[in-house]
């Protein structure tokens, strides 16, 4: 099998790690995850920079596990570069060819080849510490190419820059990474840097493996709480009968809505905050679901203003407009009516 | 409003300041300036002075391609035992330099534990040599480059060596090319202590080395051998080594210790 098929097992005190992943040649595959769930340690385990304690590294179908990280011919982009600080961004670069055996002439002829693709030939003598954030990030990228990796691997590559500077980076790098022939795993806890550079999303939570699939799928279908929380969804767990799910409410009878999906077993039901309505009085008029809740908070969300209510029975997250929040009066505390359309409503089996 | 530092404070600073200066202060007050040129210009003060620059420098070489690589060891290669290695490594720092040069010679002596097989195999006799002095310094010198190194070593950052790891870099070409270049001025500044240790030794050089004039007295013994004969040569030694000693620590100081 060509492509990375690895299956990483990583036990280190309490944290366990264990986490299969697969990527073709030319496929970018995001691990998506919160802080401290393993994505950084598996991106470390397969450069061998952590030792595994079983499963299996192939690329292109040799095993790489028992070898040191120096023989596995995998480039890694590091989460702030690590660009030698001794070196010239040339040098930096023309590293990896030098290691190989290559004459110092030629790696650094191969190493000016790779400044230019990423635009940055003009700054080749510069010093790292003379580099922008953004610069600096392509010499790593270009440092990690240089070494005609089968395997590519970036940890966070676009954490360390600010906001204005991220969006053209994530353009210029989703460019790379489309002409990089080889397997390409990427390490973020930003779902966009994910939705934009993979092409397939897997998410880890706690050292496993919690849902995977193309970023479109995590969007609209989130397995779990955390990735709805990232896709910005309302997501509940309960079980269909028709076009009735019941959802667990905190009372054990279970609170039930309506959706126009008809499905059996085991479901999940999700909504977007835009589609909640929020109201005073109980609303009647076209079928919908109505609970009744607390306001717990209230806060800006872009132009909209995003409200949590809380339970029983259920909790959700509105987003409504500010004149919305005056007119109810929606400070924390405040009883409201909660309405979903039955149209709004998402389900697929879980 | 500048706040007058407490008297408690400040009366021993200086004190601790005037005890620093003032011997340095008698040194080149009673200095023979009328002859000094004369008297620097003597052989035998241009032989002492050239044979302690030499042997310095050469213990301080030695100090570098042993010393370095027992400082990576330290701190990079954990092993059982670690701790009392780095003990042992620092026991020549707190012995007294004559006790330094009585075991080297009950070591490298011509009748010493490895001295002996010296001779017998290979001629060479250490004690009372040039290269004794050399040994002698490297000796009671080489803690003080270990340490910096060491100390350096482990303030880097080691992800620079795992960047350069996944760079297809063996281990030794990351000593050379990344670990090396990023503790550079920790080597230079062990490297400048241990030259000056070196230029001051005494102790381990003459009870290992002895006193001989153009072969193993460097500029201490002189001192002292003068002290005794001829004070007024001895002063003027004591300067040039005085000289010596700041110039190159001005020299290097600013470079590479940092503004401390």
């Amino acid at each position: 099998m060509s492509g990375l098929d690895a299956r990483l097992v990583v036990r280190r005190g309490a944290f366990d790690l264990d986490l299969e992943l697969a990527a073709a040649p030319g496929e970018v595959v995001a691990l998506l995850g919160p802080n401290g769930a393993g994505k950084s340690t598996a991106l470390r385990a397969l450069a061998g920079l952590v030792p595994t304690a079983g499963g299996h590294v192939r690329v292109d179908g040799a095993e790489l596990r028992p070898l040191p990280p120096e023989r596995r011919g995998i480039g890694m982009v590091f989460q702030d570069y690590l660009l030698f600080p001794h070196l010239s961004a040339l040098d930096n670069v023309a590293f990896g060819p030098r290691c190989q055996g290559r004459r110092k002439g030629e790696a650094r002829r191969a190493a000016a080849a790779w400044l230019d693709r990423v635009g940055l030939a003009d700054r080749a003598s510069d010093r790292p510490r003379a580099l922008s954030g953004g610069q600096a990030q392509r010499v790593a990228l270009a440092r990690a190419l240089a070494v005609e990796p089968r395997l590519l691997l970036l940890d966070e590559p676009l954490a360390a820059l600010d906001a204005h500077t991220r969006l053209e980076v994530r353009a210029a790098l989703r460019r790379h990474l489309a002409g990089f022939g080889g397997a390409a795993v990427l390490v973020t806890h930003d779902p966009l840097d994910a939705m934009v550079l993979a092409d397939r999303i897997v998410v880890v939570e706690d050292g496993r493996l919690v849902q995977q699939g193309a970023p479109a799928e995590i969007a609209r279908r989130p397995r779990t709480d955390y990735v709805a929380r990232l896709v910005g969804l309302n997501l509940y767990r309960g079980r269909a009968a028709g076009r009735s799910v019941t959802v667990a409410d905190g009372t054990g009878d279970g609170h039930v809505l309506d959706t126009l999906d008809s499905l059996e077993g085991e479901v999940f039901l999700a909504f977007s905050p835009a589609a909640v309505a929020l109201h005073r009085s109980r609303p009647d008029g076209s079928p919908r679901n109505v609970w009744q809740a607390t306001v717990s908070a209230v806060e800006r969300h872009g132009d909209r203003v995003r409200v949590t209510v809380s339970g029983p029975p259920l909790d959700a997250a509105a987003d409504v407009t500010a004149g919305a929040v005056a007119e109810l009066q929606l400070a924390e505390g405040a009883r409201v009516w909660v309405a979903v359309k039955a149209a709004e409503t998402h389900v697929y089996p879980a | 409003m500048i706040r007058r530092p407490p008297a408690v404070l400040l009366l021993p600073a200086l004190v601790g300041l005037a005890f620093l200066v003032l011997p340095l202060g008698g040194l080149l007050a009673r200095a023979p300036w009328s002859t000094l040129g004369t008297r620097l210009a003597e052989p035998q003060v241009l032989e002492a002075l050239r044979l302690s620059l030499v042997t310095a420098t050469l213990a301080t070489a030695l100090c570098l391609l042993f010393g370095v690589p027992l400082a990576w060891l330290l701190a990079r290669v954990p092993f059982p035992g670690a701790r009392l290695l780095r003990a042992l490594v620092t026991v020549p720092l707190v012995l007294p330099p004559v006790v330094g040069g009585v075991a080297l010679l009950l070591a490298l002596g011509r009748r010493g534990l490895v001295g002996q097989w010296l001779d017998a195999w290979f001629g060479l006799t250490l004690p009372f040599t040039t290269a004794g002095v050399v040994l002698a310094e490297t000796f009671v010198a080489m803690p003080f480059l270990v340490i910096s190194v060491e100390g350096a070593l482990r303030g880097a950052d080691q992800r620079f060596e795992e960047a350069a790891a996944t760079l297809g870099a063996s281990r030794w070409t990351v000593f050379r090319r990344v670990t090396l270049p990023l503790v550079a001025p920790g080597v230079a500044a062990g490297a400048v202590l241990c030259w000056a240790r070196a230029l001051g030794e005494f102790g381990a050089t003459i009870t290992f080395a002895g006193n001989f004039p153009g072969r193993t007295q460097t500029m201490p013994l002189a001192v002292y051998l003068a002290l005794e004969t001829d004070p007024q040569a001895a002063i003027v030694l004591s300067l040039v080594l005085l000289a010596v000693s700041v110039l190159v620590l001005a020299a290097l100081r600013d470079r590479w210790i940092g503004a401390g």
